[in-house]
């Protein structure tokens, strides 16, 4: 490929020359980064612009709040070019581009499913547009309908007990980045000149079923990338070229974005890893001297504006599963090249700086790649921030960049990747608590009675013994493999085939990688029954049919948790052996399968639907999320708890294992300077022991209030001072109130 | 009460205690990540004490150095990495000084940072060869004013001052702990008293000025003991912040 003047001009001063022929974001980077090393001392603050404009938008949150969404257009189904061009405050905007035609009104997606859109709008009071209604059920067939097609009766039941559940299978599967900063390096038309020689490439091949089916994506690809074009043009830009200038960069990088939001309601629209690509744009500017620190930062913020309102349409279920409407718009912050030069630049802070510029906020979901090796000043800078709001998550760059290289961007809140080479198909997860109690009932549901599971023999005696158990689960989760990797199975077939991500999937290289992302929830509650098994006495209360539905214990049993071996090894055995089940099923388009251990904020609901377990927890309780080891058993701290979350090996979870901390400010140091040093300790000390993501919560006194209104969200919330450790939703109201105002006495 | 009298047995085994459990803390038991050594027994009882449950030396449950060491070697990387070191709290670990002894000298010996947590009430019987394995001194004064260090506590306070002024002459790094209990130790007098004390000795690196709070009130319920401090409401910020100034004023780093 010859390089044209337009591309001359654009890219003048930049070095390298293989990403100039090919399309290869990663070696622009690597050619032309310029890692900082210094203190955030260089950051500008808000201007008077960045707040008028962001004031806007604020002053919209209290109705949405309130109201559940701000508004809904019911009539247009949602597409690249859909909307009319939309503004928050068009003379004084830097960025443009909204998802509709004004800021936080919802699309409707109706390709994914019908049903969710129906219900999605009759709960906040909206009726969908008749005609919508005619063609997605006359004419148009959704990737829901095609799931319930397929889908056999064994795994309509297992999803209907809920021992594989949060499937995507009536919504976008979401988890699939595209990589953005394509666009804004290349301009669209070279992008879809090289879209056109991977679709050469085929001219030859045999028109089998895959061969067919790529040339199709391909040439979906080609379109949606000249939509993307008309999308941009209607915002009068136009981004056939390359970006000129930083403003440029990110209005580009935005719009290849937006175009992904416009088209799919994914689980998780995560952004990739920008902030470092962004930079390069950033600085030769300011050597230019075409803008300042101050407007380089108001780039960033207005860029981070508009991904702080990238909204969806969900139905009240989707919300009790996974609450607070979050959308994973996932950026990628720091770690290392593979060279071992920090990829932490100056732009690195500037994206964290918005945290302190428009106050804290969930999205973007800020993930810093941390490392042991990365630059002291930006290590201690992220966890002032961390302690300031809580808003920041880590994750290992140790781990990830010999696996998947150190242009690996996170998509929603574990699931790594190569930005641009490998996506996943999302998997949700399944129960694996219940899959216990399937287990001891041979296959009946432990709640219903109903037979789920395959109907083996149930484990009989009064007292459980751990052999008999552990030989019935391990047929039990033979069953759950198969039938789990089946559903998955249908639902890619049938959301490539009636929601495909044209536009995502046009800024990846061709063939892509794919990974089937599995997962697995209730990892804490099964490790601990099964100690519970093994170590104590569990003894079996069964009703009249035989079904077993509660347990006594007797005697004491090593929980996970504390960095206890005899418990923590249960642990890692389940995860290897559920992994080693799932490797043996045959996945959709030749994925390679993978698994997380990650529940976001479904551990709660998960609880809801399984019944009494046998390491005491009762009926309903939550179980506790992702990795983390149960409430209250984790009995001597933070570091021991995540040194036995640490043991789960990622090699047996290569789409993550996620650990929440929670520690208050005084359970970090006595003065705040101490407390950043011993928060930069701690995540040293977790990573370096093979850790793979931790998120910090550092609490402040609106958090504690929260606690006591809603104590099940905070279930590990732990108040130490001096030696003596409590768990705060255990404590009498009185006595957190006590705590409440002694706490934020003389802190920060 | 003869909560005074020493009542550990002097005649223990080498390399066995007893204690009340074990816990890895951040930045509230010393410096950095600690893997702290709560050991059973204390000839105190002060009234805010939140640790009743390590009050009696029968409570607690025998250990032996090899197997604490061995607990510790879990977290030695650990605690290289994020940087730490070892505690031996209590109870009252110099009730049990050659146990004691043995963990901060294996610890020390093996290039982990040490630190003792003590009343000083015992000070006689910690070692100079001890307090060389000692690379922190986390001592709690919990009086200046010998009456009122005898209301708090049920103790004498001229040991501890005895003990403090010891580690001065050998020149041991010391942190100063003090806990602030509105109408019990909060008094002008007994503030300036231990500040000007503090400031003289040269070694002390800074005094760490503890509000009192009662998040051990259910312990004691569960203990069944009266929590004697239950009415008491912690100290404001203003009182925090006065005592910060009486510190400061003696040129005494207070946090």
């Amino acid at each position: 490929m010859t390089v044209t003047a337009v591309q001359r001009a654009a890219w003048h001063g930049f070095h390298g020359t293989t990403w100039r022929t090919d399309v290869d974001v990663r070696a622009f980077i690597q050619d032309n980064v310029t890692p900082y090393t210094g203190d955030e001392g260089f950051l500008s603050g808000p201007t008077e612009r960045t707040r008028a404009v962001w004031a806007k938008v604020t002053a919209l949150f209290p109705e949405e709040r309130r109201r559940g969404v701000h508004d809904v257009d019911p009539a247009t189904p949602s597409s690249i070019t859909a909307h009319a061009p939309g503004y928050i405050d068009r003379d004084h905007e830097l960025i443009v581009g909204l998802q509709t035609d004004a800021p936080l009104k919802r699309a409707i997606m109706p390709a994914g499913g019908l049903r969710m859109v129906e219900s999605g709008l009759a709960a906040y009071g909206y009726k969908l547009d008749p005609t919508v209604k005619d063609i997605f059920s006359k004419y148009r067939k959704t990737h829901n309908d095609g799931v319930f097609d397929a889908y056999t009766p064994e795994i309509l039941a297992a999803r209907r007990s809920g021992v594989i559940t949060g499937l995507p299978d009536a919504y976008g599967r979401g988890r699939i980045i595209g990589d953005y900063r394509r666009v804004a390096l290349y301009g669209v038309d070279r992008l879809v000149e090289a879209k056109r020689a991977e679709l050469r490439s085929l001219d030859d091949a045999d028109a089998t079923e895959p061969v067919i089916r790529d040339r199709e994506e391909l040439a979906e690809q080609i379109r949606a990338l000249g939509e993307l074009k008309a999308m941009a043009a209607a915002y009068g830009h136009d981004v056939s070229g390359p970006a000129g200038t930083a403003q440029e960069a990110v209005q580009w990088l935005y719009f290849a974005y937006l175009a992904a939001v416009k088209e799919q309601n994914g689980a998780a629209m995560s952004l990739g890893r920008t902030s470092t690509f962004l930079d390069v744009y950033l600085e030769r500017d300011l050597a230019e001297g075409r803008i300042t620190e101050e407007r380089a930062q108001e780039l960033v913020d207005d860029f981070v504006i508009k991904l702080r309102i990238v909204r969806f349409l969900r139905t009240p279920e989707y919300d009790e599963l996974f609450s607070g409407d979050p959308t994973w718009v996932t950026e990628s912050i720091g770690g290392l090249g593979a060279d071992g030069r920090p990829l932490v630049t100056r732009t690195s802070y500037r994206y964290l700086q918005t945290l302190r510029n428009l106050g804290p906020a969930p999205e973007p979901n800020l993930t810093v790649f941390w490392s042991p090796r990365l630059p002291e000043p930006f290590k201690r800078f992220c966890a002032a921030l961390s302690i300031e709001t809580s808003a920041l998550q880590y994750e290992s760059d140790e781990l990830m960049r010999p696996r998947t290289g150190d242009d690996t961007a996170i998509a929603c809140c574990v699931s790594a990747a190569p930005v641009g080479r490998q996506m996943q198909f999302f998997g949700a997860r399944v129960n694996l608590a219940k899959t216990l109690l399937y287990a001891i009932n041979g296959g009946r549901d432990e709640l219903t009675g109903v037979q789920v599971g395959p109907a083996h023999p149930p484990v009989t005696g009064d007292v459980l013994d751990y052999g008999q158990v552990t030989e019935a689960l391990d047929r039990m989760m033979d069953w759950l493999a198969r039938t789990y990797v089946n559903a998955l199975n249908i639902i890619h077939y049938m959301h490539d085939k009636y929601a495909y991500e044209r536009l995502e999937m046009a800024l990846h290289d061709y063939p892509v990688k794919r990974t089937l992302a599995c997962g697995i929830a209730g990892l804490s509650v099964t490790a601990d029954s099964l100690s519970a098994i093994k170590h104590a006495r569990v003894h079996v209360v069964r009703d009249a049919t035989g079904l077993a539905v509660d347990y006594r214990i007797e005697g004491d049993y090593p929980a996970y948790g504390n960095n206890d071996e005899r418990a923590d090894a249960i642990a890692v055995e389940l995860v290897r052996s559920f992994m080693a089940k799932i490797r043996r099923q045959r996945a959709y388009r030749d994925a390679e399968p993978t698994q997380s251990v990650l529940t976001i904020t479904s551990n709660v609901v998960y609880g809801k639907h399984t019944g009494n377990t046998p390491d005491g927890r009762r009926a309903g309780e939550p179980f506790a999320p992702g990795a983390n080891p149960m409430n209250g058993r984790d009995r001597h701290g933070m570091i021991a708890s995540a040194l036995s979350v640490a043991r789960i090996p990622y090699d047996q979870a290569l789409d993550g294992v996620s650990l929440t901390s929670t520690a208050t400010p005084d359970g970090l140091g006595r003065t705040p300077d101490e407390r950043v040093a011993n928060l930069v300790g701690v995540l040293d000390g977790y990573f370096d022991a093979g850790g793979f993501h931790m998120n910090v919560n550092v609490l402040t006194r609106a958090v504690l209030l929260d606690a006591m209104e809603h104590p099940d969200r905070y279930p590990h919330l732990t108040i130490r001072v001096s030696g003596y450790a409590v768990n705060f939703v255990r404590l009498t109201p009185e006595q957190q109130r006590d705590v409440v105002n002694r706490t934020f006495h003389g802190s920060l | 009460m003869n909560a005074a009298t020493p009542a550990g047995p002097l005649t223990q085994a080498p390399g066995t205690g007893v204690i009340s459990s074990w816990d890895l803390s951040v930045g509230v038991d010393g410096p950095g990540t600690r893997f702290v050594v709560f050991t059973a027994g204390c000839p105190l009882r002060c009234r805010y004490c939140q640790n009743p449950e390590t009050w009696r030396m029968r409570d607690g449950r025998a250990s032996t150095a090899d197997e604490i060491m061995d607990r510790i070697a879990g977290y030695r990387r650990f605690i290289s990495v994020a940087g730490g070191g070892v505690t031996i709290s209590g109870g009252e670990p110099l009730l049990q000084p050659r146990f004691t002894a043995e963990l901060l000298s294996r610890c020390h010996g093996s290039g982990l940072h040490t630190a003792l947590d003590t009343s000083g009430l015992l000070g006689v019987r910690a070692t100079d060869a001890m307090l060389a394995d000692t690379d922190l001194v986390l001592l709690d004064i919990k009086s200046y004013d010998p009456a009122t260090y005898r209301r708090v506590t049920g103790g004498p306070v001229e040991p501890t001052l005895r003990f403090a002024r010891r580690l001065a002459e050998l020149g041991r790094p010391t942190w100063v702990r003090f806990v602030l209990v509105p109408g019990l130790t909060d008094a002008p007098e007994n503030v300036d008293g231990l500040a000007r004390f503090v400031a003289g000795l040269g070694n002390v690196e800074r005094v760490d000025v503890l509000p009192f709070h009662r998040m051990a009130a259910a312990k004691y319920e569960r203990l069944g003991l009266r929590f004697p401090l239950a009415h008491v409401a912690p100290p404001d910020q203003a009182s925090l912040d006065r005592v910060h100034a009486r510190f400061q004023a003696h040129g005494v780093t207070s946090t």
